[in-house]
């Protein structure tokens, strides 16, 4: 992006949930489902002293992309780091429930949803993952209708079982500032030793889990600029491709085949992955 | 709070850094319940696939154990990693795609007993959130295809790896044990991310169902169909065997007398009512737009 660019541009990653979802959708047509003035904050946060959010983090959206009717999922990072606990994550799965029901009814409605999360909001554990599960049987059943649709802007990241979700979308979008992975930085280094991932390096970070190397990995569909002019265009591209042929959840040959020319006595470098990929999905 | 250091990554370190598990209860109940039947050939050692009797029916047993020779080497205390993910998607999605034109759907029984997702950077490297997806997504497409997908859990289930390996299925089954736990994270980290003693955790778990480990607080969150409460979990009699395969042919009956292939059973326990209770009113909210 040169000076002139960066002046225009509307950045996405400044945007709140909230304005992101608006962004994306068509003017005046977005309309929130459990808003905050509904107040569903988390039975659990408060239990522990935790200050709760009346959206517990997650914007449901209900509008329109160019016509069609279509759902935004926004998760708000600025809330406990994004993380899925029972209201926000029931919130998601719900959502998409209906969306996938609308279609049996012949109502075409189509899901984006935006991540930016740490995966499960420890202090509600077991009802997190739970909910997590829940969200991954709702992407699986709408994808069979619609493309559903993953975006990870930035700045918080896309982890844990919400990784997994993005996984299971049909089409995902990232910018350089996403990072897709499934354990975070701090996580491995707790389990598995700082000689195996020092969470402080973020250059290192980047190199493996940040938007463009997924991007030419084959992780991810599109890595894009900072910019929600260009993110609305991105979404309308894929939208227009239709579910693809082949979920990148179900392709198994073609990862394990992959797989199977590692030489795993190595310590994995983000070259090696490009080449490996790039030779092994290509197809 | 600065994190163990190691300084050179090879299999000894990993032995002594973690505590190396002699037996796995999954192996044992896989064997137990498929009654030695061959094991499908071309799987890792890390993924035990086979197709035996289930209530007088073929059914498709899987479970993941511990591999000590796994050439990823943050592999091989029964995590699921980036090959176990894979080979979970493909033991379960052949499956459909055998059965895609019959009526009659293959049940697919996982016999539980993960460690966790494995940690590693080779394991990020080569995207293992997208293998755990590969295995995720098979086990939802199958309960959505009309496969019962029966999942027992008989050890660990933990985490990402519990996400791969039966938590889309139409029936969860828990052996009640101190073993037997289901969780997000280990105790370790899970204080290292949320800023807490350990000591602060248990005592937050203590009194928070969602929080803690055990298999009877698990229960009360409403996602168990059944537990079961054996005296011998790794030895298991023939009685208790007897036990467990009863369960699993009670889940697979309600599973084939059941309309419903969604996990909306799960939403009914008192410990979630806010999951019911959000869905009761998007529902409400969901109609209403401008025509």
């Amino acid at each position: 992006m040169n000076i002139e660019q960066l002046l225009k541009r509307d950045s996405f990653i400044e945007l709140t949930a909230r304005d992101r979802a608006r962004a994306l959708l068509d003017a005046g047509s977005m309309r929130e489902l459990i808003g905050p003035f509904d107040r569903m904050t988390s039975p659990w946060l408060a239990m522990q002293g935790v200050v709760t959010q009346s959206d517990d983090g997650v914007v449901v959206a209900k509008g329109t992309f160019d016509g069609q009717p279509y759902l935004v999922l926004a998760i708000e990072g600025a809330f406990q780091g994004g993380s899925m606990g029972e209201v926000g994550g029931a919130k998601i799965a719900g959502a998409l429930e209906l969306a996938a029901e609308d279609n049996r009814n012949g109502i075409p409605t189509g899901a984006v949803i935006l991540f930016e999360t740490g995966g499960v909001r420890l202090q509600e554990a077991n009802l997190g993952l739970a909910a997590i599960a829940d969200i991954h049987s709702g992407i699986v059943d709408l994808r069979r209708y619609q493309p559903v649709i993953g975006i990870s802007a930035g700045t918080v990241g896309c982890f844990g079982g919400m990784s997994i979700a993005a996984a299971l979308c049909s089409y995902l979008v990232v910018t350089q500032d996403a990072r897709v992975g499934l354990n975070g930085p701090a996580v491995i280094e707790q389990e598995a030793g700082i000689a195996e991932y020092d969470s402080r390096d973020r250059p290192f970070i980047w190199s493996f889990t940040g938007g463009e190397q997924r991007y030419h990995s084959g992780l991810v569909d599109a890595c894009i600029d900072d910019d929600s002019a260009l993110m609305r265009t991105t979404v309308r591209d894929l939208i227009a491709r239709g579910r693809p042929a082949k979920n990148r959840s179900e392709r198994y040959q073609d990862f394990l085949a992959c797989l199977d020319s590692v030489d795993a006595s190595l310590q994995a470098t983000p070259e090696m992955v490009r080449n490996i990929y790039q030779k092994g999905l290509s197809s | 709070m600065k994190a163990v250091v190691q300084l050179e990554e090879s299999p000894a370190t990993h032995r002594t850094h973690r505590t190396h598990r002699t037996h796995s209860r999954g192996l044992i109940w896989f064997q137990k319940l498929t009654n030695n039947a061959p094991i499908n050939p071309g799987y890792a050692a890390s993924v035990l696939v086979a197709d035996a009797d289930l209530a007088g029916q073929r059914a498709r047993y899987i479970a993941v154990v511990p591999d000590p020779e796994n050439r990823f080497p943050r592999v091989r205390n029964g995590e699921v990693g980036l090959v176990e993910g894979w080979q979970l998607g493909r033991a379960v999605q052949e499956v459909i795609d055998a059965d895609h034109a019959n009526h009659t759907k293959t049940p697919i029984v996982a016999v539980i007993d993960v460690a966790s997702q494995a940690y590693g950077r080779r394991e990020e490297a080569y995207g293992i959130h997208q293998a755990l997806a590969g295995a995720a997504g098979a086990y939802a497409s199958a309960r959505l295809a009309g496969h019962p997908v029966i999942g027992l859990i008989v050890g660990k289930a933990m985490s990402g790896a519990f996400l791969a390996h039966g938590y889309q299925a139409n029936r969860l089954i828990a052996i009640d044990d101190p073993e037997v736990m289901v969780h997000a994270m280990g105790k370790a980290s899970a204080a290292r991310i949320t800023l807490r003693s350990v000591e602060a955790m248990e005592a937050f778990a203590a009194k928070i169902p969602p929080m803690a480990y055990d298999i009877k607080s698990f229960a009360s969150l409403g996602l168990l169909s059944q537990s079961l409460t054996l005296q011998h979990p790794d030895n298991p009699s023939v009685e208790e065997l007897q036990i467990v395969q009863q369960s699993l042919q009670a889940a697979l009956e309600s599973i084939t007398s059941d309309p419903v292939r969604d996990l909306s059973r799960r939403l009914n326990a008192k410990n979630r009512q806010a999951s019911a209770k959000v869905r009761e009113m998007l529902r409400a909210q969901w109609k209403g737009d401008r025509p």
